[in-house]
């Protein structure tokens, strides 16, 4: 069974981030290198991506003709996806183990960031129904 | 260095031989469209056979042989099709006679796909998902796995791509001089293109992915054998090598980005440098300068410098005034700001920024806030410096620079 496990911020969050210690920054960095190859050498992982920023998020809605109509404001209390993983797993149990371990990413200081990551199942397309 | 590309013993023997089948069996059954699917078969058959098998007497021959027959097995369902379907028989009817075939056998098919592959009506992606499937030998999944897409995606981006070469009724035959030098710059530019993605790829993925800087300089190498008077093949092939030989030096132990002036000169690869200078110098010799020449030129001014400082910039500053009257763009400007800052240092860069903010083509893009930052920085003004730091980090497409373009804000922050 695939889970995606997602990690979400406001863009207060995001702009602390560009706030951090060079020594913090790194850490982080290094963390997700790290935990993308655990995720892969232990036969879990599907796929990762990060995002780009809040400040390059724009919400688009059809026009009356289907032109693009842009709009870059959002509350402030919006939470934006930063990246995901997809990992493939045999429980959900599982799926909730891995995502702890991202939430572990260091923080400010170095200390686990404990940061919440959302998880969900991904469905399976028609193939397991034999269409 | 080129030996990782090949994970089979004869994977190198097949991508060379994969431009020339082709040619056979398009000009056997008059239909290119096809028969580059009949050898992409062909060359998977290949390579599940031969492991098991061995390489066969007569490669070439064998590889004509499987794809031929899969053109037959092809065409007899395309008649049954046509049989059940009477009302569509006159539309397809002159699907196969749609490409003039020569019958001259001495002309260069390597070169006739080169030309075909990136023709200036394909989009870049659609050019260079052909380019490297025809005339590279890739096969559908490797160049997917290039490009991070999944191949089902692949296969139809080049299959529109020839359908579009089909609609605008480009026949299989080699361009006159004349076209040649009209269409060679579109050649150029896809070979640079998949240069420049496998370069910018290689950075911040662990990923195994198939080498394309690598593949960009072998495709490079075997059109200047095709075609070794022009000197701007030559030229691409220098700026390839002289850029490539610093690819050791451009990733920390993290994959962490590592910009020219912090690299370890040590780490460049000389045999590469040499060669490119010496490409270089003599497709200068032959007196038409063009972009790709200049843009070597820039590229092993760097290359010759024990250090940052020891760099000639009042030479890169001149080759940049140049390129910027050959192929003026944006980015030459971007460029040329950066060397006259180096020059005439960095308030006179800042002034020339100032120029492109009015530029709609680069206005707000991230460079200009990521080059504006480095020049606050050697004026001393880390409080701006930091602000376009973190501008530019919010608006790079890239994690590694995004990465570099934070710390470099922490690390201003944190003095």
């Amino acid at each position: 069974m695939k889970y995606i496990l997602m990690m979400n911020g406001k863009k207060s969050d995001f702009e602390g981030y560009a706030r951090w210690s060079k020594e913090d920054l790194q850490a982080n960095v290094s963390f997700m290198r790290a935990f993308s190859k655990e995720l892969k050498d232990s036969g879990v992982f599907v796929s990762t991506e990060g995002l780009g920023w809040p400040s390059e998020a724009k919400l688009v809605k059809a026009g009356k003709n289907g032109e693009p109509i842009t709009d870059g404001v959002f509350p402030e209390s919006k939470e934006f996806l930063a990246g995901y993983w997809i990992i493939d797993v045999e429980s959900p149990e599982q799926a909730y183990k891995v995502a702890a371990r991202a939430s572990q990413a260091p923080g400010p200081g170095g200390k686990p960031g404990n940061m919440p990551i959302e998880v969900r199942p991904v469905l399976s397309g028609h193939a397991d129904l034999g269409l | 260095m080129a030996e990782h590309l090949y994970n089979a013993p004869f994977e190198h023997l097949l991508r060379e031989l994969a431009p020339q089948v082709i040619g056979a069996v398009a000009r056997r059954f008059r239909d290119f469209f096809s028969a580059e699917d009949a050898v992409q078969e062909a060359m998977i058959a290949a390579f599940t056979q031969w492991p098991q098998e061995g390489v066969p007497e007569n490669p070439r021959g064998w590889l004509i042989q499987v794809a031929s027959r899969r053109m037959t097995d092809h065409m007899r369902s395309e008649i049954a099709r046509r049989e059940r379907e009477t009302a569509v028989a006159a539309e397809t009817e002159n699907l196969t006679s749609f490409l003039e075939v020569e019958t001259d056998m001495d002309s260069d098919d390597t070169l006739i796909l080169l030309f075909m592959c990136c023709h200036p009506a394909l989009s870049p992606s659609s050019a260079i998902a052909l380019t490297l499937r025809a005339v590279g030998g890739l096969t559908t999944a490797e160049i997917a796995h290039a490009f991070l897409v999944p191949e089902a995606t692949m296969a139809q981006r080049i299959s529109r791509a020839k359908q579009t070469i089909k609609t605008s009724g480009v026949p299989f035959r080699l361009p006159s001089p004349h076209e040649r030098t009209v269409r060679l710059p579109a050649v150029l530019h896809v070979l640079y293109l998949i240069f420049s993605e496998g370069y910018t790829s290689s950075i911040g993925s662990h990923l195994q992915r198939f080498d394309l800087a690598c593949e960009a300089i072998r495709l490079t190498r075997n059109t200047k054998t095709l075609l070794p008077d022009n000197p701007e093949v030559a030229g691409l092939l220098a700026l390839m090598l002289l850029t490539d030989a610093r690819r050791a030096a451009r990733t920390g132990p993290n994959e962490e980005l590592i910009p020219l002036d912090k690299q370890d000169r040590k780490l460049w690869d000389r045999s590469q440098i040499s060669e490119g200078i010496e490409l270089l110098a003599a497709a200068l010799s032959k007196g038409a300068v063009g972009l790709y020449q200049i843009q070597a030129a820039i590229a092993a001014v760097h290359d010759e410098a024990e250090s940052v400082g020891d760099t000639d910039w009042p030479q890169i500053l001149a080759l940049y005034e140049l390129l910027k009257r050959v192929a003026p763009s944006p980015m030459v400007a971007l460029n040329l700001a950066i060397a006259a800052a180096m020059v005439h240092g960095p308030a006179k860069g800042l002034d020339l920024l100032r120029a492109l903010d009015r530029d709609p083509r680069i206005a707000g893009h991230y460079r200009l806030d990521a080059v504006r930052a480095h020049f606050f920085e050697k004026m001393g003004d880390y409080k701006a410096a930091i602000q376009h730091f973190r501008i530019a980090a919010a608006g790079t497409t890239s994690m590694p620079e995004r990465n570099y373009l934070l710390t470099e804000a922490a690390r201003l922050a944190g003095d």
